[in-house]
This record gives structure tokens, C-alpha cells and sequence, in this order.
């Protein structure tokens, strides 16, 4: 006999694990949920509004520097682990986990100018204003041996910067010249100049590593091949550019942080225009350094606070600052793309959140889905007026503020003239230059 | 001549760079060859005399023994460079002489040779090698593009992008790498040595080893095998068992009990015949155990078991026969009281017999019919018989007739009813019959006949309450029960077919006239009260609405008489001058093509619209039925709807009230403006795509749980803690440059150019 009975599939209704959910079942119909926009609305208001009051991205001060401090490098190997130079030729490492200096080094007389870390990260360089270069050890000495570099070259020159090839055994120094290193020689293998002005600082790019980007006082910036032992190009800005900083994502990317308080993101294969120019500082921009993910970088300025910004955005979607953080010289993303240190004038390291509102530690998935939500619900209603207000306020120290309202009316001032010239002088004799060309005089072969 | 002098100096000039270049070019070449090159010269003139001797291609080889003028490079020999130059030569005309021909010759050869330009300036040529190797890595770099773009637009990106490789090394290598440090570490580790704790690969110490090693093959092959037999054997007995069980024959099982008991009757002869104490013993042990039985209800009508036969006993043959089966034994038992002095073996056999016995008992009883029990069971299946064979009566036709007309349902019904009733008091009459037996009645009345009962009960009272409440209540006071049925059944029939308010009405008199009015009627009378308003209200209403027409009317009127003095204000200043009478033609076209459509009216008409659109709206609280008495198609009245009525205030005046040509959308709410989005965003091209976007929702409210995973996927993953390094050409699947850059440098030290040099140079003795 054939009996029929109602039944269910177990798999709908028993859980594979303990530890599993339990399933819940849900009727999805539409009619049931309705109002899905204001509801979602305000979701998306209380997660800014949230996001804002949970903004909190100061982490650590490291004090220990007895000067500012000049140059800051991080350990390839090592999340935990950073190296700073200071004016006074002091050469810190720190362990970031216990907050505190775990080594200290008179490497130089006078300033430490450059810092950088070989890639396998047991040893560092330094360049300081006695016109050495010393590489260290990164272990520090056994008990009783005194701390000794172990390799000292003695230029004839001030060396100004310092960059590690990604791959070999090679560096870069910069001063009056770019010159290349092998490790194991005293004399350079190769040196490149165009131009007579002292370079400031020289950066090999991570994925093409044979390039190398450097930036002189004449105001340009000089791109070299360390293959062919060749300058490629040169262009030159209104101001001078500090520092350069290439993407680590994105090979032809490279972003110049300039003395006219912008910073220009270049492809290195057509230079005439910046792919961006990003805009907010209000004084010379001295740092910059990209995030290890390549979608953002972080600029140090002389306005005494440091600004994300996103790579494709002109403005920046994060300020930082501190009432007695001064003027902040250099600036650094860790590896792992958390967290930014930055260091200042006034001697101290500032360790920050690279996302202001991240909750720290270990997220449990409901967590987790909950933050992802809540970003996504930010990233739909961005454009909404109070969502799009709520999420952009930040308060400002008051210099940094009435300096931001005084380059506006600068800027509004020189666009009227602009347009007045246009409009009072034959139709075509006066074109309008667009922002990104403005700050290019001139590209040499 | 001077072209000649010219070329030669230039010539001469080339050489000499030349010579200079030669040593710095083959420095080799000329100093340490010296030695051979002697021997070499000599070897050659040998050959050349040789070949001299030959005769036939003798030639006067031009031969160079020292830095001359008369040797040039371009071969142009100076010959007669020594003579003089007379003045008569110059005077003569020109001779054609053969050694002049060879000189021009010469010349014309020089003359098509080109100097070597000058070299390029150094700027230029390094701005050339610069532009060069710029082309070269911008074309390297170009590689990068695809990629690029590819994790520009992804989804989403989880750094760090190469997966570390998880090199599992093994625990010896882990092991022999790390020494003990702490003393608690040395502590352990001393411990474990002592034991003979392996550390390595076997994970067994020596000890445990010696005692898989204790028993031997042969024995642990012994020791199975019994342990396998052992257990078949058991396998087979349970299964043994379990087919036992599991019969099911009453007879197998009787004679299955039979033998035991026969066995046991033999054993306990053999006991007495050896044993008579023993056999005495066991006798009293049985004696006991039937004094047991006797003690126990256990064959009393008490058990559960009892209870449920007796129910079954009506209709299962077996059952009745099991009930009487156990009414014997208890008698038996009874009986055993009486008579205690009968033998033991017999009472020892009497079960078994005793089963054999039942059918003839109950055959007796049945035949002696002295069992009044019995009788009246019989009586009460006949009847139960008849009562459900009505039961099924009434339903019967339903399910065969579902279409037949209700009057016919009615009159079956009212049959059945009177059937019904009948019974009842029949059966009222054999309850007080039974009355007579309360022991008995209980048993009689079995559940399921008295639900049969109340349920009929139930559905008669039901029937009569639906059906004939209106008409026979009041009529049945008045008529004899006989009688009023068949009346009935003419009457029906005729008052369903006729519209119902007649018959309401028709009885309506009636009960007027008889002076009890019922309570059910005042519906209808409601009913038909509202209906005679509808009718007045549609008397009335047709009026007003001709009203409101000629209200609208007049409205558009006034509006059309309005626009065209408006237009007629307008246009005669401009027109009325330009009237010709090509142009009135063009206008009569003009007219003639549009005269379909009328603008102005559609546009007084939307006008019309937003103003009514705009309008507030009263709002009417009225509740039909509300205090009033209850019914379909009720209206509130004029006075209560006028009572609930809550009149909107009017609102401020619109702005193009003043304006008849223009409408002005007041629409616009600024309270939700200042939420809304005012200008399209950027990656929008269009307002639909944007609201589109804004519309779907992602959240889990509205989404099943993988949608919505996938839908707040975040666009940038990062792990804590995990070093995220530059992208490599190896990562996304290129093959990276197999030289270093370290060797390609090495390999071309030209690139220190000499300016460099100088520098270098400069700088050390510096």
C-alpha cells in the first residue's frame, strides 16, 4: 500500500554543525517590506552619522627623538618594525606592537637625510649631512659589542636621499647627482646628472625596478633608467617638488608632492599632463607615500596635518591633525595598509588609523557584515545632501581653516580675472587652461 | 687646381685624424704584432716574385716604401708634380693629351665623394639616446596597461594578491633546528630523553614497541578465530530467536505449550518416582502459583484488555468468542473455590484444556439463550442497523443531487425529519425499556451510537432552525402538526419562486395584521426604506448633477470667453496691419491644418486639472452603519455625513491664479527637497540609471542572505597583518626579466660617459 505523507528535506531545517546559524525562513515578497528607499535611507544616515562619531584615528605618539624628525622607513619583513632619522643624526628603531624604542643609533652627524631598508630587511642605510653613507645592521649588537655600521662610504659630497633597489643588491643615493650603488663597491657603478641643481630625494620604482624617479630644486622632476644608465625625461612644475612616491600597484603611476600645496599624480609615459592634481593642503606638501593596496596615498605638509586621498580624486577624504602635532616632515603607510605614522617636527611619531572609523581587532562575521553593509549603504546614498554633508565635516585647527577660506577667495579671485580676460579680449586669442595643465611649464626630452 | 690643392688638404687633414685614431682605436694591433709583421712583409714579396716570373699578368705594382704626397688616399696620383710650369704651356690651346684624361678622371671620382659629416653635438646625441631608451621603457611599461585596468575596474581586490605558499616543513627539520634555551625547556627535554621518547618519525617508545611485539602470530590467529566462532554461533542463536518470535500461529504457539507442558508433567513424574519430596515441594509451588491466579482480577471483566472486547464483542465474532472464553475460566476459577480438593495434575492440565474447551461453551450459551446479555445485544445491532441506514439516508441524495432545486431538498428534508422524530420517541421509549436494566446500560449504549445520536440530534435542530423559522413557527401554533406539512411543501415552493420583497411584503400585512412583529422583518423593511431613498435620491440627484453640468459649463464658457478677448486683445495691433490677401490664404491654411486640435482649450483644461489636483481634500469621517441599523447598500444620512465632515482649510492662493496662460507647479514639498539630490551625479548619464541605483535595495530585509553577501561585497579586502608587497610581473602571469638589473648595468660601463669620468675623477682627487 502506497502511503502518502507530507515530509520535508532535513537539509532545509537541520543544521550541518552546531556552530551553524539557524537557518530562519524568510518570505521575501516585496509587499511585506515595504518603504525599501527611506528605510534604507536612514540606515545609510545613521551609518555616516556613526561613522563620524566613531572617528577617532589618533592611535600612539613614540616620543623619543631629541630633534625633529627627518626620514622614516619601514621594514619590508616586519609589520611591527620602524626605523627614523632625526635631525641630530639619531637613528631610532621602534617596535610599534609595545609602542617604544627598541634601539638607538648616532648614525650621523648632524641631520640623518635618508633612511631606507634593504629588501630583505636585515640591514638599513642611512645618508646624514657628513656626507657618508652607513649601512647597519637591522639586529642590534650582542651585549658588549658598540654599535657599528657595517659598511661606511665616504663621499665628497652631501647626500640628500637614499632609495633601495626592490630586488638586488643595488642603491640609489641623490645629491648633486644620481648615483647607483653596488653594494659590495665603495665607488658608485653609475651616476646620472642632467642638469646642475642638488636633487632632494630619488625613489626606485617597485614594479619596474630599473626606474628611478628623482626631483631637483630646479623645480623638475627626472626620470632615469638604471639599465641604460640614461635620464628618459624631464618635466618641469611651477614650484618645486618635494618628494615623489611611486604606486605600487600600478607600474607608470608616480605622485609628486609640490611646494605650490598640491600634489600631482603623473603616468610617467606621458608627462605633459597629471592624470590628478589633488588639492586640500594649504602649504608646502613635503611627504607622500602610497598605501600598499595602490588605491590611495597619504601626503605630510607643512600645515601641520597629513591628508588621505584617493588616487582618482582630487580631494582628499581624510584629514588629520593634532593641536601639537607641527609641522610634519615625513610620512609612512605600514605594510599591512592599516595604519599611518607620520613624523613631525616636535620630535615625535604619530601612529594613526588609515581608516578613521575601522574598529580595531578581531570582527566577528555578523560584525563584519554589518560594517560592509553600512559601507556599501554610505557608497549608495553618498550623493544625498545631509548624507554628503554629515560625512564630509571635519573640524579644523582655525589656521588651517581661515588659510583654506583665504585660497578660496584667492582662487575665485584669479578665476574671475581669468574669465574677464576671456571675455574683454578677441574670441580665441585668450584660452582657458585647464587645472592640470596649468602647473606644467615645460616637458625635455 | 685649387679644388685639387683644397681636396688634398682636406684629404691630407682626414689622414692625419686618422693616424691619431688608429693607435687609440688598435692599440693592439700595432704594438705587439710588430714581430710577426716582418716575417709576413718578407712571406709576401716572396709571393709577389713569384708570381712575377709567371709572365702573363706582369704588372707594375705601385708601390708605397714611404709617406709620400704622390700617394693618396683616393688614389690620385700626383705624378709630374715635380715639373715645372712653363709659361708657353699656359698660352697654347688646350691639347688633348692622354695623361690629362687619367687626371680628370681622377677629379670627377673626387668630386662624387661626399665629406663625412660633422659629429653631433654632445647634448644632441644624449638627448637622442634619451628619447630612445624612454620610447624602449614606456613600451615596457605599456605591458602593465591590461592590468592595470583589470584591477581598476574589479569587484573586488583581496591583498595581498600572491598567495604565501604554506611550506609545511617537517617536525624533524623543525625539531633538529631549535634548541632547548630556558632551564623548564632543558627540564622537558631531559625528560624525554630519559624515557626514550622518540622525537622523530616513529611515534612509539621502545617499550611500546616490546608490547606489540609480545604475542605471537599463531596465538593472536587462535584467540580470532575462537572469538569469530563465538560470535556466529551467537548470531545464530539471536536470529533463532527472532524467527520464533516472530510467528504469529496461535496454533504453533498452543502446541508449542502443550509440550512444555507435557514436558513438565514428565519431569515431575520422574521427580515423584525418585524424588517424592522434591515432588512434593514442586507441587506446592504450583498450588502456589494458581492461589496467585485465583488472587489476581486477572480474569475478571475488570482488565483493559476485557473492556476493549467487550466493545468489539457487537460486531467480531472472535472477540465474543474471547469474552466467553475468559467468562468460563473466571467460573472455572470461582468454581476451583468450591471444589479445592481436586487433583493437582488435573488442575495442572486445565489451562491448556480449557482453551480447546471455549468454542463448545460458547456454543452452549448461545444455544441455552439464557444469556439476556446477548439478546439484547442482538436487538440493539438490528437497530443500530436501521438508525445508521437513515443516517446515510439524508446524505445519500445530497452527494448524488447536488443540483436539485431546494425546494425538493426542503420537502426530503422535512421527511426525514419526521422520520427522525419518530424514532427519537421510539427510542426514548426503549431507553426506559432499558431503564429497567441499569447494570447493563452502559454496555449497551456504546459511544459510537450515542455520537450517531447527537449528531442527528443536532442536525434535525439545525434543519429546523435554517429552514423553517420565518413561516411555520407562527403558523404552527395555529395549525395541527399533521396537517401543517404538506401545506408547507405547496406553500414553499410558490415563495421561492416569487421575488422575495413580495413575499415580505405579502407577510409583512400579515404579521401587521396579527400584531407580533418579529424582529427579523425590521431588515427588510430597512432595506426597503433605503431603496425608496435611492430612488428619491436619484429623483433628486439627477437634477443636481444637470446642475453641476451646467455649473462646469458655464465654468468653460466663461474660461473660453475669456482667452479669446485675451487673444483678440493681442492680436489686432500685430495682425490687422499685415492682413493682405496672400497671407489670409496662408493663415486659411494654417488654420485648416490644425483644425483638429484646439491648444488653448486642452491647455484651460489641464489647467483645470492641477487646479482641482491641488485642491485639499475635505475628509469625510462617516461611518456607514455606524448608529444606525445594519444592512447592504447602506448610506449614511445627509445629516450624519454633513455631521463627520471635516472641511479642509483652504489653502493660500495659487500663484497663477492671477495668470490664465501659465500654470505654476506648487507640487514641489521643501521639506523633502533638502533630502534629495539636486544635481545627477557624476558616473550618471542619466536620472533613470541614478533612481535605479537608489531603488534596489541591498539589504538582507529585502534580499536573500548570498545576494546580499554579494551585493555588499567590499571593493578592497585586506587581511590584518599580512605584509601586502608591490605587485609582480609573476603575480598576474608575466614572466619577469630574467637578467638582474645589476648584470645589464655592468655589461655596458660606456653609459659612464666622459664627463661623467672627469667628474669621478675630479671628485677623488678632490
Amino acid at each position: 500500500m502506497k502511503v502518502k505523507m507530507l515530509s520535508r528535506n532535513p537539509d532545509h531545517y537541520v543544521r550541518e554543525t552546531k556552530l551553524d546559524l539557524q537557518r530562519v525562513p524568510r518570505n521575501y515578497d516585496p509587499t511585506l517590506h515595504p518603504f525599501e528607499v527611506p528605510r534604507e535611507y536612514i540606515r545609510a544616515l545613521n551609518a555616516t552619522k556613526l561613522e563620524r562619531v566613531f572617528a577617532k584615528p589618533f592611535l600612539a605618539s613614540l616620543d623619543g627623538h631629541r630633534d625633529g624628525v627627518n626620514c622614516l622607513a619601514k621594514n619590508p619583513k616586519s609589520l611591527a618594525t620602524v626605523l627614523s632619522g632625526a635631525c641630530d643624526g639619531e637613528v631610532r628603531i621602534w617596535n610599534l606592537t609595545k609602542r617604544k624604542c627598541i634601539r638607538t643609533i648616532q648614525a650621523h652627524e648632524g641631520f640623518v637625510r635618508g633612511i631606507c631598508t634593504r629588501f630583505c630587511g636585515t640591514s638599513f642605510f642611512t645618508v646624514g649631512d657628513d656626507k657618508t653613507v652607513k649601512q647597519w645592521k637591522m639586529d642590534g649588537p650582542s651585549s658588549g659589542e658598540e654599535e657599528e655600521p657595517l659598511h661606511t662610504i665616504l663621499g665628497k659630497t652631501v647626500y640628500t636621499g637614499i632609495d633601495h633597489h626592490w630586488k638586488e643588491a643595488v642603491f640609489a643615493t641623490c645629491g648633486q647627482q644620481v648615483d647607483i650603488w653596488d653594494e659590495q663597491r665603495t665607488n658608485p657603478i653609475c651616476s646620472m646628472t642632467w642638469g646642475f641643481d642638488s636633487i632632494s630625494s630619488v625613489k626606485f620604482n617597485p614594479i619596474e625596478t630599473f626606474l628611478l624617479g628623482s626631483c631637483a630644486s630646479d623645480r623638475n622632476i627626472v626620470l632615469y633608467d638604471m639599465r641604460q644608465a640614461t635620464p628618459l625625461k624631464k618635466v618641469i612644475l611651477d614650484m618645486r617638488t618635494n618628494t615623489i612616491c611611486w604606486n605600487p600597484m600600478e607600474a607608470f603611476i608616480f605622485t609628486a608632492a609640490n611646494e605650490d600645496y598640491n600634489l600631482y599624480t603623473f603616468d610617467m609615459r606621458a608627462l605633459d599632463t597629471p592624470v590628478m592634481v589633488h588639492m586640500d593642503h594649504v602649504s608646502a606638501v613635503l611627504d607622500v607615500d602610497y598605501s600598499p593596496t595602490g588605491r590611495e596615498f597619504v601626503s605630510a605638509s607643512f600645515d601641520k596635518s597629513i591628508r588621505i586621498f584617493p588616487v582618482d580624486k582630487s580631494r582628499s577624504r581624510e584629514v588629520y591633525h593634532t593641536k601639537r602635532m607641527q609641522h610634519v616632515i615625513c610620512v609612512k603607510w605600514t605594510a599591512d595598509s592599516k595604519y599611518i605614522m607620520c613624523g613631525s617636527d616636535e620630535m615625535n611619531i604619530r601612529l594613526w588609523k588609515a581608516n578613521a572609523s575601522e574598529k580595531l581587532g578581531v570582527l566577528t562575521s555578523r560584525e563584519k557584515a554589518a560594517t560592509d553593509y553600512n559601507q556599501k549603504l554610505k557608497e549608495k546614498f553618498q550623493y544625498h545632501p545631509h548624507i554628503k554633508r554629515i560625512s564630509r565635516h571635519r573640524h579644523l585647527p582655525k589656521s588651517i581653516y581661515s588659510q583654506i577660506q583665504e585660497q578660496r577667495i584667492m582662487k575665485e579671485a584669479r578665476r574671475r580675472k581669468e574669465l574677464n580676460r576671456i571675455k574683454h579680449s578677441k574670441p580665441g586669442s585668450v584660452q582657458r587652461v585647464s587645472e592640470k595643465k596649468k602647473h606644467i611649464v615645460a616637458v625635455v626630452k | 687646381m685649387s679644388a685639387n690643392q683644397a681636396a688634398e688638404s682636406l684629404l691630407a687633414s682626414n689622414q692625419q685624424k686618422k693616424l691619431e685614431n688608429l693607435p687609440k682605436d688598435y692599440p693592439l694591433s700595432t704594438s705587439e704584432d710588430e714581430g710577426d709583421n716582418d716575417g709576413e712583409r718578407k712571406h709576401q714579396k716572396l709571393l709577389e716574385s713569384v708570381s712575377s716570373l709567371n709572365g702573363k699578368d706582369r704588372q707594375k705594382l705601385a708601390e708605397r716604401s714611404e709617406a709620400s704626397l704622390k700617394v693618396s688616399e683616393f688614389s690620385v696620383s700626383s705624378e709630374g708634380s715635380g715639373e715645372k710650369l712653363v709659361l708657353s704651356d699656359l698660352l697654347e690651346p688646350v691639347k688633348t693629351s692622354s695623361s690629362l684624361a687619367a687626371v680628370k678622371k681622377q677629379l670627377n671620382r673626387v668630386k662624387s665623394k661626399k665629406t663625412v659629416e660633422l659629429p653631433l653635438h654632445r647634448e644632441e646625441i644624449e638627448r637622442i639616446h634619451r628619447e630612445v631608451a624612454f620610447n624602449k621603457s614606456s613600451q615596457i611599461l605599456s605591458k602593465w596597461d591590461p592590468v592595470v585596468l583589470k584591477n581598476r575596474q574589479a569587484e573586488q581586490l583581496v591583498f595581498p594578491l600572491s598567495k604565501p605558499q604554506s611550506a609545511f616543513a617537517p617536525i624533524e627539520h623543525v625539531v633538529s633546528g631549535w634548541k632547548a634555551g630556558t632551564p623548564l625547556e632543558h627540564e622537558i627535554f631531559n625528560l624525554l630523553h630519559k624515557n626514550k621518547q622518540p622525537v622523530t618519525d616513529p611515534l612509539l617508545t621502545p617499550v611500546e614497541k616490546a608490547s606489540l611485539k609480545a604475542m605471537s602470530l599463531e596465538e593472536v590467529k587462535m584467540r580470532r578465530a575462537e572469538l569469530q566462532r563465538a560470535r556466529a554461533l551467537q548470531s545464530y542463536y539471536e536470529a533463532r530467536a527472532r524467527r520464533e518470535k516472530r510467528i504469529k500461529s496461535k496454533k504453533y504457539h498452543r502446541i508449542l505449550k502443550k509440550g512444555k507442558a507435557k514436558q513438565a508433567l514428565k519431569d515431575f513424574e520422574k521427580l515423584q518416582k525418585v524424588n517424592p519430596a522434591a515432588a512434593l515441594e514442586e507441587l506446592e509451588k504450583l498450588d502456589k502459583a494458581r492461589m496467585m491466579e485465583r488472587m489476581s482480577l486477572k480474569h475478571q471483566n475488570s482488565g483493559k484488555w476485557a473492556k476493549s472486547k467487550a466493545i468489539m464483542a457487537k460486531y467480531d465474532l472472535e472477540a465474543r468468542q474471547a469474552m466467553q472464553e475468559q467468562l468460563a475460566r473466571n467460573k472455572e476459577l470461582t468454581q476451583k473455590v468450591q471444589a479445592a480438593s481436586e487433583s493437582e495434575e488435573e488442575e495442572e492440565g486445565q489451562e491448556e484444556e480449557e482453551e480447546l474447551l471455549v468454542p463448545d461453551m460458547v456454543n452452549g450459551v448461545q444455544i441455552n439463550g439464557l444469556n439476556p446479555w446477548m439478546f439484547r445485544n442482538h436487538f440493539i445491532d438490528a437497530k443500530e442497523a436501521e438508525v445508521q441506514k437513515d443516517l446515510k439516508d439524508p446524505t445519500e441524495p445530497e452527494a448524488q443531487e447536488p443540483s436539485e432545486s431546494e425546494e425538493e431538498r426542503a420537502g426530503e428534508e422535512e421527511t426525514l425529519l419526521k422520520e427522525f422524530e419518530e424514532r427519537r420517541s421510539l427510542r426514548q421509549k426503549s431507553e426506559l425499556n432499558h431503564m429497567a436494566e441499569p447494570v447493563h446500560r452502559p454496555v449497551t449504549k456504546d459511544p459510537s451510537s450515542q455520537e450517531v445520536l447527537s449528531e442527528l440530534r443536532a442536525l434535525s435542530q439545525k434543519l429546523i432552525a435554517e429552514n423553517h423559522q420565518s413561516g411555520k413557527q407562527e403558523l404552527s401554533s395555529a395549525r395541527t402538526a399533521q396537517r401543517e406539512e404538506p401545506a408547507r411543501e405547496e406553500e414553499e415552493p410558490m415563495l421561492l419562486q416569487r421575488p422575495e420583497r413580495a413575499r415580505t411584503l405579502d407577510e409583512l400585512e400579515e404579521l401587521g395584521r396579527e400584531g407580533c412583529v418579529e424582529n427579523k422583518e425590521l431588515p427588510r423593511t430597512a432595506v426597503e426604506g433605503l431603496q425608496l431613498e435611492k430612488n428619491l435620491s436619484n429623483h433628486i440627484g439627477a437634477p443636481k448633477e444637470k446642475k453641476r453640468k451646467e455649473q462646469m459649463i458655464d465654468l468653460q464658457n466663461l474660461l473660453t470667453t475669456k482667452s479669446p478677448s485675451v487673444k483678440s486683445l493681442a492680436v489686432p495691433t500685430t495682425v490687422q496691419e499685415l492682413e493682405d490677401e496672400g497671407e489670409r490664404d496662408q493663415r486659411q491654411m494654417i488654420k485648416e491644418a490644425f483644425a483638429g486640435d484646439d491648444v488653448i482649450r486642452d491647455f484651460l483644461k489641464e489647467k483645470r486639472e492641477a487646479v482641482e489636483a491641488s485642491k485639499p481634500k475635505d475628509l469625510d469621517l462617516t461611518l456607514p452603519g455606524w448608529g444606525e441599523w445594519g444592512g447592504m447598500g447602506l448610506k449614511p444620512s445627509a445629516k450624519k455625513r454633513c455631521r463627520f465632515l471635516i472641511k479642509a482649510p483652504e489653502g493660500p492662493p495659487r500663484k497663477d491664479k492671477n495668470l490664465p496662460n501659465m500654470i505654476i507647479n506648487e507640487k514641489r514639498n521643501i521639506h523633502v527637497a533638502a533630502h534629495q539630490v539636486q544635481v545627477l551625479p557624476h558616473p550618471f548619464t542619466h536620472h533613470q540609471q541614478f533612481e535605479r541605483t537608489i531603488q534596489t535595495p541591498i539589504g538582507s530585509t529585502w534580499n536573500t542572505q548570498r545576494a546580499f553577501q554579494k551585493l555588499t561585497m567590499p571593493k578592497v579586502v585586506t587581511k590584518p597583518g599580512h605584509i601586502i608587497k608591490p605587485i609582480k610581473a609573476e603575480d598576474v602571469g608575466y614572466r619577469s626579466s630574467s637578467r638582474s638589473d645589476l648584470s645589464v648595468i655592468q655589461r655596458n660601463p660606456k653609459r659612464l660617459s666622459i664627463r661623467h669620468k672627469k667628474h669621478l675623477e675630479n671628485n677623488c682627487v678632490d
